[in-house]
């Protein structure tokens, strides 16, 4: 098999293309607003006329969170399988990883926010919609392990739109229940655990791991929900609202803490880190 | 006899439709008689009969098709959760609510005695007829229901009792009320406790094992299902629905998603199978009931055995491992990625 040649340079965090012309402007799905994308990547991607979060990747999200050059990834080589030999999967694992430059759907790692050490995992929508198979349940059970025996808070991003991934079907049922074990030991263990859930996240995700946090924080904006907005499935003359599913929907509803604006959201994690973690804070 | 059978049963009604009618004749006298002067045999018929019957029974249930078993799974003659504590348990008191604001009757529950030793049961709760399939939702329950269950949970916890729990929904609810109510939530928050819970839980999954609604009380020491029981991520109509927009391709999903109860123990995400009597439990319920008995008890009495430290250390450790995956040496996955 062709590994890169001595002079292939691995790629560092730069895992999409250079962007062609054609990726000069960015047009907001929401307003229509058309930015220059460089402007945009400045404001955090976040539309300037509309304030429409756009998605990220999950190198970007580490990237605008995280201290400059204190993310350090663990368990980058754990893939999905294909166990069920389900129609297509192999091929849409292949290209998805391809596309992203990802093992699977998320990345985790030691990093700092303003000083305050932590484990944090970032969803990457673009990998299958996110979605939770094998590697993504064991990858955040090694993180939240990891976690515990070295007294770190846990930070998760998720975008996860795609809930538990059906093509490796009851085994990646069996990721909400491993998962949620997972947090089951930082419940235990009084480690400090934050979700922060990104659009979208959904379903098998949005049931297990990603509604267990000690403090949950959303996105504006970002679509967050059980299952898909199956109209079908809605009891005939009941009007959704027209912020269903959404993260203002969910804080209405109890169960988000607080919807916080990208802008804002490294400044606040690293006040929540100071007020829960222990004395740890501001190593180096 | 069954009043609506799946299009594969077809030929054991038909079969049984005659075996009825040649036992009616048998039971008239001067039917008897007229068939005796013609050298017939009524009983030698009916049990020749009764035999073809036996033999195209094995034959079809040798041959069913995952589509075969999830029809098999959702048989509306099919034994619930009521039925099994009542056969399987003495002293069934139902306790009602959530604690918070409601009682979900999707989800059925209370205390029991099991070989005579109290026990805390609980289970996913279908309707047999139209008005109890609403009243009950389908089997499908709200945040009320998880909650309800978690409730039943702690006090088994709270006194040491070894806890039952009989799993048989399509989903969980997902509509507006499910989701203001937060349905995810209280799913996730079951998901948590069970694996922690300091008593034993012996899970069976007896009709469908519908993804999130149905884990949401089954994270067990030991998972068992029934022969024709399925377990899925999806139910197969909403796979073909992602995958070839086409709700009637559910057949072809159901084989792709491998939802049978000899993929799940195959997988090593179940632990045991529970025979059916041949043609399905609801042919039969006294002897699934028995059968279902003896397994629930040979798990329990292993687990017993266990202090509460051992019980949720090896829980843990049973759902850790699960799921599949591979890791690459841990060279820049980027590279490697770029060039396959």
């Amino acid at each position: 098999m062709a590994r890169g040649g001595w002079f292939r340079r691995p790629l560092r965090n730069g895992n999409r293309p250079a962007p062609v012309p054609g990726d000069l402007w960015t047009k907001c799905p929401r307003c229509g607003e058309i930015s220059f994308t460089r402007d945009l990547e400045r404001n955090l991607k976040v539309c300037p006329k509309c304030g429409y979060h756009h998605k990220l990747t999950a190198r970007e999200r580490i990237q605008m969170t995280v201290d400059p050059d204190s993310f350090e990834e663990i368990d980058a080589g754990v893939c999905s399988l294909d166990p069920l030999g389900f129609p297509e999967y192999a091929e849409k694992l292949m290209r998805a990883q391809q596309a992203t430059g990802l093992c699977d759907a998320i990345v985790t790692g030691y990093a700092r926010i303003e000083g305050y050490p932590l484990l944090l995992a970032a969803a990457d929508f673009a990998f299958m919609g996110g979605s939770m198979g094998g590697a993504l349940g064991e990858k955040v059970v090694r993180m939240m392990e990891r976690a515990v025996r070295e007294r770190l808070p846990v930070v998760v991003f998720t975008a996860n739109g795609g809930g538990a991934r059906m093509q490796e079907g009851l085994f990646s049922l069996m990721q909400m229940a491993k998962t949620s074990a997972g947090v089951a030991l930082l419940h235990r263990e009084a480690v400090p655990y934050i979700v922060v859930l990104t659009d979208p996240t959904m379903a098998g995700v949005y049931a297990s791991f990603a509604s267990l946090g000690d403090i949950i924080l959303a996105e504006p904006g970002a679509t967050i929900g059980f299952a898909g907005r199956r109209v079908g499935n809605q009891d005939l003359g009941v009007k959704l609202p027209d912020d269903f599913q959404t993260a203002e929907f969910q804080q209405r509803c109890g169960m988000v803490d607080r919807v916080v604006p990208r802008r804002e959201m490294r400044g606040t994690l690293a006040l929540l880190l100071g007020l829960l973690a222990e004395e740890r804070a501001h190593a180096e | 006899m069954l009043n609506n059978p799946l299009d594969f049963e077809k030929d054991i009604a038909e079969l049984d439709a005659l075996i009825a009618e040649l036992k009616q004749m048998g039971r008239d006298p001067s039917v008897r008689a007229d068939a005796a002067q013609k050298g017939i045999d009524i009983e030698a018929r009916i049990a020749e009969v009764e035999a073809a019957r036996e033999e195209r029974l094995r034959q079809i249930f040798a041959n069913l098709t995952p589509w075969n078993q999830v029809q098999m799974a959702r048989h509306p003659q099919r034994p619930y959760t009521l039925d099994y504590i009542r056969m399987l348990c003495d002293d069934f008191f139902e306790l009602y609510g959530d604690r918070i604001n409601a009682d979900d009757p999707a989800i059925v529950g209370g205390l029991a005695r099991f070989q005579g030793r109290p026990v805390v049961v609980l289970g996913h709760q279908k309707g047999r007829d139209l008005k109890e399939r609403q009243q009950r939702n389908f089997g499908s329950a709200r945040p009320a229901g998880f909650r309800k269950a978690l409730r039943l949970m702690k006090l088994a916890e709270k006194f040491r009792k070894p806890l039952i729990i009989f799993v048989d929904t399509p989903a969980a609810e997902a509509n507006l009320m499910a989701e203001e109510e937060g349905i995810s939530t209280t799913i996730a928050v079951n998901l948590r406790e069970m694996i922690m819970l300091r008593v034993p839980i012996v899970v069976a999954v007896i009709g469908e094992g519908g993804s999130g609604g149905a884990l949401g009380i089954a994270v067990g020491d030991r998972v068992l299902m029934l022969e024709h029981a399925i377990y899925s991520v999806i139910p197969p109509e909403g796979c073909a629905a992602i995958l070839w927009k086409d709700r009637n391709r559910a057949a072809e999903a159901a084989e792709a998603l491998k939802l049978t109860a000899r993929h799940a123990l195959e997988f090593g995400l179940v632990d045991a199978i529970v025979p059916e009597p041949i043609g399905g439990a609801h042919r039969d319920p006294q002897a699934m009931a028995a059968t279902l008995k003896a397994a629930i008890a040979e798990h329990l009495s292993a687990l017993l055995a266990l202090s509460p430290d051992a019980l949720t250390q090896a829980r843990y450790a049973k759902f850790r491992q699960m799921g599949r995956w591979q890791e690459l040496p841990a060279v820049h996955p980027e590279v490697e990625a770029l060039e396959t």
